[in-house]
């Protein structure tokens, strides 16, 4: 049968069978997943939620198409987080666009049946059809497990099957079993209709894990033993002394790694692209069309593309640390300093990997299940000095700040850079202290988080995990930041100058007359036309603000390097120090970056989101920066 | 004579616990119940944090889990004689 394995038709669609796999987090629910579809999955969002919807596809020996949804992991299907709501209504068939699976693959940790079963029998309540795969079989059986399979099977009425997802084990019986269910099911009714559901009250769980408990006193002889050295690993791993000194010694690789080590690859792909358009402008006549392509499309893809090497290695880590186990300990160590500011302890590499760029800092904010949580942090964590403020902070602290040793071989210049980046860090906290206090006010949700045992990680794991972030990036994120790098570009290079005309072409472009336009807006400040004009293509990224400089002052040197000499001496005879000092506060604070906007747009599903971050964070920097400039003049500056 | 009772909030690491009563606003009651923090469950304090040893990692019904003392004192225990 040839049937198209990525996009099924139509028709086809509503034949096959249709499976969803649900179970506690850390069940290994996502190994299974991989191991069932060989990574012919598509990764989306539920209509109107944050909540990733992952659908996979695979190919029975039969030739039968089988499509099967990876429900997110839940405690229980009382809905308390989206995730939970949205596993209750796709099991009820209660979601428009989403058919109602004909079979429940449940999954269970076989180490830790106890709490994992509670779950299970939540789910048995909803009278659908349903299969059990008892994960992490042989983890259990070497730590003395002893399950009677037949009898829990009976005792929950539904087969159990022992699966090993890491290495694919059971995978086959289990997949076997489900389709003779699913053709079964649709024998005798199409669709159950979607009961009523109500949270379970506090004695109704009570009488669940009670059930659990006769259950488990029937068909276990022998619960798995604690691992003996995911226990020793712990008494090192979340000491107070040594937990601490080994969290900061891997953020510091993660931190090395985003800042340093992708710095290569990111070269590579900006020579890349910037050799692409010269071969491109080469082939072609000047004129306009070339200048879109190379000056706006291959410029806007390399924009695209220069995130992805971050993007890569940040989440290498993320779902290194997350598979592992890692993670959690690592919130539970920072769980206390977090929540001083009203964060989790979650929040943390995000908002450390901010200081790489705001991009794969916010699209790892996922970690954080409470939304609100999630939302502040993805609205702080453009205050963290991104790397590619830099060069601005160079520019106008080698220009203006003059270079006196302070304290022995610290200099003035030095301080002030670090204070730079103190006043980013001390935005951050402080603003995600307002928001936690006012807008996203909320109960401070409980810290109620496993920590599972120690795994050795699944390269297979980290390999889709990776493969579906870069795509997400790429395909969301990725097309709008595109869109706007060739509207800036437009913006920059049109109207185009008259003939003869003795000032910079930027300055006839809209975005001269933009520039204009807000010279009254931003005079309070001390900036002038030109700087306003400069922060129109600094939209794209804050490091184009050097060179959108050098284009309004019409500076042309040999290299970047003599370029940048030149634009310091020239902006050391133009600006007072007021404005330089004010312009630093303004980097500080402001929203420099459509890129994050659009990442943001992408992660919050709204566009409100990315609109009140722009607004908060400019009336933050106007503010910041007018007090700074009226300070700055008031002592002779 | 009345004994002060005692709560998962208020104990160190080290300790293990029976279960006695399991509290708190509704949310929180029927989420501390879902993971497993039962009546009649054995609950042992293992780790406690770098801060204010806030939170505690405990073992309840084979699983560790973090939570912090603030929610561990809707938690009633009886120390377990050794």
């Amino acid at each position: 049968m040839s049937v198209n394995e990525s996009a099924l038709p139509l028709n086809e669609q509503a034949r096959s069978p249709r499976f969803a796999l649900a179970g506690n987090p850390n069940c290994g629910k996502t190994a299974l997943f991989n191991a069932i579809t060989g990574g012919r999955q598509k990764v989306g969002n539920y209509p109107g939620v944050t909540v990733e919807r992952k659908e996979g596809f695979f190919t029975r020996p039969d030739g039968e198409q089988v499509r099967i949804l990876d429900l997110p992991g839940t405690y229980s299907l009382d809905a308390k987080t989206p995730d939970e709501e949205i596993s209750r209504d796709v099991l009820l068939g209660k979601i428009s666009d989403e058919e109602q699976p004909d079979v429940i693959l449940a999954v269970a940790d076989a180490t830790s049946l106890e709490r994992n079963l509670g779950l299970i029998l939540e789910l048995r309540a909803l009278g659908r059809p349903m299969i059990l795969a008892l994960n992490m079989m042989d983890l259990a059986r070497a730590r003395g497990a002893v399950i009677d399979l037949e009898v829990l099977g009976r005792e929950l009425g539904f087969p159990v099957f022992p699966t090993v997802a890491v290495n694919g084990d059971g995978v086959e019986p289990l997949l076997a079993q489900a389709m003779q269910i699913a053709h079964a099911a649709k024998l005798s009714a199409e669709k159950s209709p979607a009961a009523d559901w109500k949270n379970s009250t506090p004695n109704e769980v009570r009488d669940r894990f009670a059930t659990v408990d006769a259950i488990l006193a029937k068909a276990v002889k022998r619960s798995a033993r604690p691992l003996i050295w995911s226990e020793k690993v712990d008494r090192i791993v979340v000491h107070p002394v040594w937990g601490s000194i080994i969290l900061l010694f891997i953020l510091g690789v993660i931190f090395q790694a985003i800042f340093s080590w992708a710095a290569l690859p990111q070269e590579w792909i900006e020579k890349g692209v910037g050799a692409l358009g010269k071969s491109v402008a080469g082939l072609m006549s000047v004129g306009p069309l070339r200048s879109l392509l190379t000056d706006g499309v291959i410029a806007g893809v390399g924009s695209v593309l220069v995130f992805l090497p971050q993007i890569l290695l940040l989440f290498f880590f993320i779902l290194l640390l997350e598979d592992t186990g890692y993670m959690a300990r690592a919130a539970f160590l920072m769980d206390r300093v977090m929540g001083k500011v009203g964060l989790h302890g979650r929040a943390f590499i995000p908002l450390l990997s901010s200081f790489a760029c705001a991009i794969p800092g916010i699209m790892a904010t996922r970690t954080i299940e409470n939304r609100r949580d999630r939302l502040t942090t993805i609205l702080v964590a453009p205050l963290m000095t991104p790397s590619a403020t830099l060069p601005n902070y160079s520019l106008l602290i080698a220009a203006f700040i003059p270079n006196t040793a302070v304290f022995g071989p610290v200099r003035l210049q030095g301080l002030v850079m670090l204070g730079l980046y103190a006043g980013g860090v001390a935005a951050t906290l402080g603003m995600a202290w307002v928001f936690k206090r006012t807008l996203l006010k909320g109960v401070k949700p409980p810290l109620l988080m496993e920590l599972p045992t120690y795994k050795v990680p699944s390269w297979r794991n980290i390999f889709f995990g990776l493969r579906d972030r870069c795509w997400i990036f790429i395909r969301r994120a990725g097309t709008v930041i595109l869109a706007i790098t060739i509207i800036l570009w437009f913006v920059a290079s049109y109207p185009k100058a008259p003939e003869g005309a003795l000032l910079p072409p930027i300055d006839y472009s809209y975005a001269g007359r933009i520039g204009h336009a807000i010279e009254p807006l931003i005079r309070p400040l001390g900036f002038d036309w030109r700087i306003g004009i400069a922060f129109v293509p600094g939209m794209a990224a804050r490091e184009v603000m050097v060179s959108a400089l050098a284009t309004v002052y019409a500076i042309e040197g040999k290299d970047e390097e003599a370029t940048g000499r030149a634009l310091s001496e020239v902006l050391k005879s133009q600006w007072s120090v007021a404005t330089a000092v004010s312009l630093l506060v303004w980097y500080i604070l402001a929203c420099q970056c459509l890129s994050t906007l659009a990442v943001t747009r992408r992660e919050t599903n709204s566009w409100r989101w990315p609109l009140f971050m722009f607004s908060y964070m400019t009336a933050l920097a106007y503010v910041g920066s007018f007090i700074t400039y009226r300070l700055c003049v008031w002592a002779g500056l | 004579m009345t004994v002060d009772k005692l709560y998962l909030g208020g104990m160190k690491k080290g300790d293990r616990a029976l279960i006695v009563a399991t509290g708190g606003p509704i949310e929180i009651r029927r989420r501390l119940l879902e993971m497993g923090f039962l009546e009649g469950s054995v609950v042992e304090v293992i780790h406690e944090a770098p801060f204010g040893k806030d939170p505690i990692a405990v073992r309840v019904r084979g699983t560790l889990l973090a939570l912090r003392r603030n929610e561990a004192n809707y938690i009633e225990v009886h120390l377990e004689v050794a």
